[in-house]
């Protein structure tokens, strides 16, 4: 992030938390209701090893199911890209999937994977499966079509034209679905926690807010976005060193 | 000996635009430079797609290959208008990119001598964002040299570049690719009167020979020779029908 976003970031940031502030003196709310910041900031570092405890877990479902969704979807881009068979099946399938909403399916899932971190892992790449494949898909899609000719001239095969052009042609165009695929794996890990689960963020804020204990509840979700934030960083400047190799080779 | 070249049949350009071309008939002598001149959108570069066996999205009855009658399909190199670099390698990447396709090992001292050729030995290391538009044709050329095919096919390569810098890339793609048969698609007058042994006229009308100016070419770019040749040339491509 760039130094005027992150200054801009941090000033939203303290007006959101004066706002909230704001509100609980205002109407007096009781903290089970709405706790102060304060009451936030405190139960965070009260229960930090608990909250460490369960983070870890979920960030090791995000990573694994960005891991597995990323291989799954740039494996299904490539081939779509390669044969005209897998298009003809593959797509309406794909845009099938898309229309289901998998939340609906964390339940099943759970069901069928148990309450361990699999069914979380497979609920996120299910999430993160669509996005990276049709961006990356798009990108092979677009390759230059006389890059193709001269590859054809010079006797290339489909596959070192493959490997050669379009996918190092395309790797921006994976890492832009990488970066959209961070925002909606935790969502993933969460949703699959909320359904059925004895360990990660999501069963944490459950658990907290079943027992009333709000501010343990805000504590969990603030570490949970930001490490969403951080993933999406992460993967932003990635996104942006691979457009410009591919721009200018450095 | 490099083949000629020879193309004889019915091209069945978009129907909706006007009569469509009469047959064509056309040959480029082994060894030489063809210069097929002709207004946009008129089939040059189709014809020399069908050369090259690249696929042009139009009917075609007829044939087109060698005059050996043997397909050309791994004796042709091809270079368009752009470059078609690869951004992210370097130009010694770039000029090797052939035998990458092809699952061959390069030879890199070869790349190095075509890309000395071109006088590029300098940048070898350098990225296509790096050069200039006159030095990244430069290292297209050392691309097409690179494959060391008999046949050149050459699609209006020289046509984004300014007039020095054409002229300087006409006289070195001249002198490089001596011996080879050479079908050079462009719009240029000037640059068909310059460089060809042989010009063709492709318009609406249909194909017909030209006179190329006298002397061998290359030719002098400002000579008189050449300078009439354009406006003979000019004035046909402006009087299609006269």
């Amino acid at each position: 992030m760039r130094g005027g976003s992150a200054t801009g970031g941090l000033f939203a940031a303290a007006v959101l938390l004066a706002v909230w502030q704001g509100v609980v003196w205002a109407t007096g709310a009781a903290p089970f209701i709405l706790p102060s910041p304060l009451r936030v900031a405190q139960a965070l570092w009260t229960s930090r090893a608990l909250i460490a405890e369960h983070g870890v877990v979920t960030l090791a479902e995000v990573l694994a199911g960005l891991l597995l969704g990323a291989i799954l979807g740039a494996g299904t881009a490539i081939q779509l890209a390669l044969s005209p068979i897998a298009r003809r099946l593959l797509l309406p399938a794909l845009v099938f999937m898309q229309a289901v909403p998998v939340f609906a399916l964390a339940p099943i899932l759970t069901l069928w994977l148990g309450y361990g971190i699999g069914s979380k892992i497979l609920m996120t790449v299910l999430i993160i499966y669509f996005p990276v494949t049709s961006a990356f898909y798009d990108g092979l899609r677009r390759t230059d079509p006389a890059l193709l000719d001269l590859s054809a001239v010079m006797g290339g095969t489909r596959w070192s034209e493959l490997w050669r052009l379009r996918v190092p042609a395309a790797l921006p165009d994976l890492a832009s679905g990488l970066r959209l695929a961070a925002v909606y794996a935790p969502i993933g890990a969460v949703i699959g926690e909320w359904v059925g689960a004895s360990k990660g963020l999501g069963y944490l804020m459950l658990l907290a807010n079943g027992r009333a204990k709000t501010d343990l509840m805000f504590a969990a979700l603030f570490v949970l976005a930001l490490g969403a934030v951080a993933l999406y960083v992460l993967l932003g400047i990635a996104a942006r060193r691979l457009e410009r190799w591919s721009r200018t080779g450095r | 000996m490099p083949p000629g070249l020879r193309l004889t049949g019915r091209l069945d350009l978009a129907p909706a635009d006007g009569p469509a071309l009469p047959p064509l008939s056309l040959t480029a002598p082994a060894g030489r430079w063809t210069c097929l001149l002709g207004p946009s959108g008129v089939g040059k570069s189709t014809i020399l797609r069908l050369l090259a066996g690249l696929p042009t999205g139009v009917g075609f009855e007829g044939e087109a290959g060698g005059d050996d009658r043997r397909p050309l399909a791994g004796r042709v190199a091809w270079m368009a208008q752009s470059d078609l670099l690869l951004p992210w390698l370097s130009v010694t990447e770039n000029v090797m990119l052939g035998a990458r396709l092809r699952r061959q090992r390069p030879d890199r001292a070869r790349a190095r001598e075509m890309i000395e050729a071109v006088g590029l030995g300098p940048h070898a290391a350098k990225t296509p964002s790096e050069l200039s538009g006159g030095m990244r044709q430069r290292a297209a050329l050392a691309r097409l040299l690179m494959e060391d095919r008999p046949v050149a096919l050459l699609d209006e390569p020289f046509g984004a570049l300014d007039v020095r810098t054409r002229a300087e890339m006409q006289a070195l793609a001249f002198r490089v690719l001596a011996g080879r048969t050479v079908l050079l698609v462009t719009h240029d007058a000037h640059e068909a009167a310059r460089l060809g042994h042989r010009i063709l006229l492709l318009t609406e009308a249909g194909l017909a020979e030209v006179e190329p100016p006298e002397g061998e070419p290359i030719r002098d770019p400002a000579g008189p020779a050449v300078l009439a040749a354009q406006a003979r040339l000019t004035r046909r491509l402006l009087e299609p029908d006269a």
